[in-house]
């Protein structure tokens, strides 16, 4: 039962983040979206984090990333960057959805 | 798929209500099909037609209603948050003794209800919140 | 009201009344109930304050609502997890909390808590296991 964890508020913000990386499986996929984009920054703490949730598939919500003017290079490797077709498609793709408010 | 959406924040205040509509084009997009999309908290207020923004930027209820118009999608607005947040249908004015209504094309004003079954029917249900 | 059964979480993690979430999130719950789907709550993070002991909210001028957890178990809401963490690291207790309860009426009605305090891995698996998951 792999399941789509979403973190949509920036990482210096808010818990959140750190909330869904403590509960999130090996095996789920986190997509991060909105201000939750920062974390897949390069150099950042929470890129960190990122790195060290062993077995889980991050994402990142294109649109917001350019929107916030952070170049695909600025990204963190093993990330996936999807639009927002991508998005729908992790929802469908995996067996639930829980979003991290 | 048969997707459901709940927005739980209103328009412009937090990029929610955006992500949503953005969801929901592209889940329609692509031939999914969108059981309901439920308005609560601050969300509700995505349903009033009074909203005046700047010309130059998106109208968010107009899009939802003309994405509304365009797929038949089934709009609905929480009436007890509704209620708590002053968005009104014609029946529920007159019910309140309120001088005017203020829902937007293509919504409607339902209970909570219409969340948990839009939660049994559809396969995926997505909250957009804060 | 229907023949499928999903099993529905409700995540709560955030305090009570500096925000409207909280008390919104119970009136779902509470409509939630008539449709006899397999319900759980979750109290995560500042979450755990929403069943805090003692609220008295009158010096605010808003309506202390937490009574309404101890209805809960009136509409069968019996699975309410709550987790050990997030006490702990809000310097928490279970004596903290509200005592929540149900009637089991497979049990001759005997009275049994509907709290169940959980580990962050027990958590995560009945997380993973739930069909629709609200958050609020």
């Amino acid at each position: 039962m792999a399941m789509l964890h979403t973190v949509n508020k920036s990482p210096s913000e808010r818990n959140t983040l750190d909330s869904c990386l403590n509960h999130a499986k090996s095996g789920s996929s986190v997509l991060l979206f909105e201000d939750g984009i920062y974390a897949v920054v390069k150099g950042s703490a929470a890129a960190g984090r990122l790195k060290e949730a062993a077995g889980v598939s991050v994402y990142a919500l294109g649109p917001d990333l350019k929107a916030r003017g952070i170049d695909e290079d600025q990204v963190i490797d093993g990330v996936t960057v999807v639009d927002y077709a991508g998005f729908v498609d992790l929802v469908t793709r995996h067996e639930n959805v829980q979003s991290w408010l | 798929m048969k997707l459901a959406v709940m927005v739980n924040e209103g328009p412009y205040q937090h990029q929610s209500a955006d992500s949503a509509y953005q969801f929901t084009k592209a889940a329609l997009d692509n031939g999914h099909e969108i059981s309901r999309v439920f308005f609560y908290h601050d969300g509700v207020n995505n349903g009033t037609r009074y909203g005046v923004p700047p010309q130059d930027d998106r109208n968010i209820t107009q899009l939802w209603s003309e994405l509304s118009k365009q797929h038949n999608l089934d709009l609905v607005v929480c009436v007890a948050a509704a209620q708590r947040r002053g968005i009104l249908d014609a029946d529920e004015a007159k019910r309140h003794g309120k001088s005017g209504d203020n829902i937007a094309d293509g919504f409607r004003i339902s209970g909570l209800g219409q969340l948990i079954e839009a939660g049994i029917q559809a396969d995926r249900l997505v909250v957009f919140g804060d | 009201m229907s023949e499928t059964i999903k099993k529905f979480l409700y995540v709560n993690r955030k305090a009570p009344y500096g925000s409207i979430y909280a008390l919104e999130s119970l009136e779902v719950v509470l409509i939630g109930a008539a449709f006899d789907q397999d319900v759980s709550l979750a109290f995560v993070d500042d979450g755990v304050f929403q069943i805090a002991k003692g609220q008295k909210t009158n010096e605010i001028g808003m309506k202390n609502f937490s009574p309404t957890y101890s209805a809960l178990g009136d509409y069968e809401v019996t699975k309410i997890y709550v987790e050990k963490e997030s006490l702990e690291e809000r310097g928490l207790t279970p004596d903290n909390l509200l005592h929540l309860t149900y009637e089991d009426e497979d049990d001759d009605y005997a009275e049994k808590d509907s709290i169940r305090f959980v580990s962050r891995a027990e958590l995560s698996e009945i997380m993973d296991q739930q069909d629709v998951i609200l958050s609020f």
